[in-house]
């Protein structure tokens, strides 16, 4: 089954879970399945139907908007990352 | 090369290929902007910085100069300023490696630390409050001047084009986004098939920490248009490829530069075979030392230790 990632700032939602597995063939079925087994999440997640501007996802460390948004396929080994959106490192 | 005086001396780098990193069929090369005179790629967003703010009339003679910098553009800044009289102030966060803040003082800068815990968003809400509360300073704010990413696009994409004209792809890692979106551009109109890839620094919980996830923050520099996929580079990983570049290649650079090898690595097979690859390698790690990243010991441990620090 595939895991999402955590980030901290929403870990009151998951009892401080930093990785739940949850089951989907896509990263939109995936995060719904996490947002209904974690109510509190889904707000935190979504803006209607999209996901909320500031926070980055990732499958397998590639952003899913340059493949192909909440409809980029997921495997079982699948690693699914929540990213808050943060200004670079090094500048 | 003769030049009047540093602040001319900006650019120009070497571009070095990595014959025994790159993958079977690639050749994946290095721009190593630690060879800028105060040892990073932001000596060349520094200089336009400033010279643009001048051509524009937003600076005068002596203006103080207020900046939210994790270093390398604050020590450029500090450099540049210190030869064209623009005393500084450089807003930082208080987790900065010793070596910044030490060149920093040495060319003049004053310091205004910002909680580690924000990370460079931190420098940034400091440096607006400060900048509020003093209208006589001048704030470039290289998160959202387009005198940053212009740097790229007129002295760092054409240097690339001259020397390696049929490049394929590039990558840089994402700070302000001044990199790719400049360089990309640039290389773009070039040949609209070379591909640009952002190697995105994977922080760690420290610096995602207490954050609001309302308080993200997407620097306006940064066009996600010019992309063609971003990928995050985990400290580990940035530190192996890192090492791995001073071990097999003979070449020390700073983490970002790690990170990029990364995913220059991983896109390759998205390409032609045959493809040339330019990877941006933004500095030289000598201003890491003190953080324990090239310390001998298990890549490990040291990762978990220094990723509060890595990429502050």
């Amino acid at each position: 089954m595939p895991t999402v990632r955590i980030p901290s700032v929403l870990r009151k939602h998951t009892d401080g879970a930093t990785k739940v597995a949850a089951d989907g063939a896509t990263v939109g079925e995936v995060l719904r399945a996490v947002a209904t087994e974690h109510p509190g999440l889904a707000e935190q997640l979504f803006d209607g139907e999209a996901v909320r501007g500031f926070i980055n996802v990732y499958v397998d460390d590639e952003d899913i908007r340059y493949v192909s948004g909440l409809d980029t396929p997921v495997e079982g080994d699948s690693e699914v990352a929540l990213m808050p959106a943060v200004a670079g490192g090094a500048a | 090369m003769r030049f009047g005086d540093i602040s001319q001396a900006i650019g120009n780098t070497p571009l070095v290929a990595l014959p025994r990193l790159s993958p079977e069929g690639y050749t994946i090369h290095l721009k190593l902007e630690g060879h800028n005179p105060t040892g990073s790629v932001k000596d060349r967003v520094a200089r336009y910085l400033i010279e643009q703010a001048e051509r524009h009339g937003l600076l005068s003679p002596g203006q103080r100069i207020l900046e939210p910098t994790s270093g390398n553009t604050g020590i450029g800044l500090a450099a540049i300023c210190r030869v064209k009289g623009y005393p500084l102030t450089c807003v930082l966060p208080e987790n900065t490696s010793e070596e910044r803040k030490q060149l920093l003082t040495m060319f003049g800068a004053e310091l205004v630390f910002s909680p580690a815990t924000e990370g460079s968003n931190g420098s940034v809400r400091v440096a607006r409050e400060l900048a509020a509360a003093d209208p006589t300073a001048y704030m470039p704010f290289q998160y959202g001047n387009a005198a940053n990413a212009l740097a790229h696009y007129e002295t760092t994409a054409p240097e690339i084009i001259a020397d390696l004209p049929d490049v394929a792809a590039f990558v840089a890692g994402l700070g302000t986004g001044g990199s790719v979106t400049g360089v990309g551009k640039r290389l773009k109109r070039w040949n609209p098939d070379i591909k640009v890839f952002a190697a995105e620094p994977e922080y760690g919980d420290l610096v995602y920490g207490l954050r609001n996830l309302d308080e993200g923050y997407v620097p306006e520099v940064l066009d996600l248009e010019v992309l063609d996929s971003r990928i995050k580079v985990d400290s580990r990983k940035a530190l192996g490829a890192t090492r791995e570049l001073a071990d097999v290649e003979g070449i020390f650079a700073g983490v970002s530069t790690g990170a990029s090898l990364v995913v220059a690595r991983r896109v390759c097979k998205r390409l032609p075979a045959g493809s040339q690859i330019v990877a941006m390698s933004p500095d030289g790690g000598w201003k890491y030392l003190s953080t324990g990243a090239y310390a001998p010991g298990d890549l490990d441990e040291i990762a978990t230790a220094i990723s509060g620090t890595l990429w502050a």
